[in-house]
């Protein structure tokens, strides 16, 4: 990896998103009805964003990965890298967003659609992961863990749907154009910022996973466990 | 015309002659069956020791109850059902037969959506005599319901069963990537069960039923489509 974009990406990203939160805290005027607890906004929104973009890349990546013939493990090291960061970022996304609903709503958790299926995706996810691991074979790994991101990801609007048939609490999601332009400009300077790092952390983590990926193929007896290693050995494969 | 070799099997011939394989194997071990039956009783009577005997309480929730206990009783039915086949290798043995893997797929998922088709019959009737439910809207509305829910839980639980049934730890592995996945359907079948239970003045059944209806079609369909990557080596 270039040196310049490893080292420059996350303290730019780190320099925009602290631009962007002091200017949500001191700059950007108050919420007229929630006061100083919307600006929570700023840190809340970037996240809950990001953690859709690394969601919604693991599952472009797991299609691909199934789409293509052949097993691609640059694929499968995206879609591992995506699917944690995602996770870290939704369950950072899903903290603040408590921290703001008791002062707001008076309850830190509430069961309405958004808060719900945001639940479920962190729980699917976490079931992905947890999958990864409990798979030995890099190629089974790669491809079983593609059909669960999918079927995963399908789930999420089912979700969304059928819990919105229950009554919703979380509000709308704001158009810039009802919204003071200096809340705007924070909002899209945090989301920037935490933009540049979300890269920066799917590149390291890309990189470790494929290392790890490559030292799989290359040396099937150094993995852990007994079982599945055992077959890869059996049966040297073409890789 | 005259060739003396077998013709091989279209994708529904094989689906029947798999499942009639399994029924006929379920028929003559009896074991899942007998199994998952008295797993999902002593279910229902946890409930109920669970809330206390308040039975207007556990009427109203009936429909929850019923479909938890199906739900936890699928686990160990479709996890069983790709177990049998890997003693032996024997799914290997199918592959080569050969059959088609959506076949395999179809087979194994109608022969859990039956057996818990088999579980919800017998539920019923012990439902009604713990919890005092009474049937409002008709035997029509509520073995739509069950077959609706029972094709819905095997669909997706027999890609994730046939995908743990090779992993480590696999016991653990079924719910934690299933449960999540069946919300939505929990969530409907719960509804419409005690629509079907209690009545249904708002005429909601419908709506239930057809996001049933989706999320099956959906299901069978991706798994149709993915399962034969899954079980490819």
């Amino acid at each position: 990896m270039n040196k310049l974009i490893k080292w420059g990406l996350p303290v730019v990203g780190l320099g925009v998103l602290a631009a962007g939160w002091w200017l949500g805290l001191a700059w950007a005027p108050p919420d007229r009805e929630m006061g100083d607890v919307q600006r929570i906004m700023y840190v809340h929104v970037p996240l809950q964003w990001m953690a859709m973009l690394a969601m919604f890349l693991n599952f472009v990546a797991a299609v691909t990965y199934l789409v293509r013939s052949t097993a691609s493990w640059k694929l499968d090291s995206t879609a591992e890298a995506a699917a944690e960061v995602g996770l870290v970022l939704g369950a950072l996304g899903m903290v603040t967003g408590a921290i703001w609903g008791r002062p707001t709503w008076g309850v830190y958790w509430s069961w309405d659609p958004r808060l719900t299926s945001e639940a479920i995706m962190l729980v699917t996810y976490t079931g992905y992961l947890v999958l990864r691991r409990f798979v030995e074979d890099p190629d089974k790994r790669a491809t079983w863990s593609a059909v669960v991101a999918i079927l995963g990801a399908i789930n999420l609007p089912i979700v969304w749907f059928s819990v919105r048939w229950w009554r919703s609490l979380h509000q709308v999601q704001s158009s810039p154009k009802t919204v003071d332009p200096q809340m705007v400009l924070c909002l899209r300077v945090s989301a920037i910022g935490l933009l540049l790092l979300t890269i920066a952390m799917l590149m390291h983590r890309y990189r470790i996973a494929l290392a790890e990926r490559r030292a799989e193929v290359a040396l099937p007896e150094a993995l852990p466990g007994n079982g599945p290693a055992a077959s890869v050995r059996d049966t040297p494969k073409v890789a | 015309m005259s060739t003396s070799r077998p013709r091989p099997l279209g994708l529904i011939g094989a689906t029947l002659a798999l499942l009639r394989k399994d029924l006929l194997i379920e028929w003559r071990t009896r074991a899942r069956l007998n199994a998952i039956i008295f797993f999902a009783l002593a279910t229902l009577l946890m409930f109920s020791f669970a809330l206390g005997p308040d039975t207007r309480q556990l009427e109203k929730n009936a429909g929850g109850y019923f479909w938890l206990a199906i739900l936890f009783a699928s686990v160990l039915a479709m996890g069983e059902s790709f177990r049998v086949e890997s003693e032996n290798a024997c799914l290997d043995g199918i592959r080569l037969a050969p059959a088609d893997a959506r076949a395999i797929y179809l087979s194994k998922a109608l022969g859990n959506a039956l057996l818990l088709i088999a579980l919800g019959i017998v539920l019923l009737p012990v439902m009604v005599a713990l919890y005092g439910v009474k049937v409002v809207t008709g035997f029509v509305d509520l073995g739509t319901v069950l077959l609706l829910g029972s094709l819905a839980l095997s669909a997706p639980g027999t890609v994730y069963a046939a995908i743990s049934s090779n992993a480590r730890a696999r016991d653990v592995l079924l719910p934690l990537l299933l449960f999540p996945l069946v919300i939505p359907a929990l969530l409907s079948l719960a509804k419409a069960t005690s629509l079907v239970l209690q009545g249904d003045p708002m005429n909601q059944l419908g709506s239930w039923l057809g996001l049933l209806l989706g999320f099956n079609l959906i299901y069978w369909g991706v798994g149709f489509v993915l399962f034969p990557r899954i079980i490819e080596d």
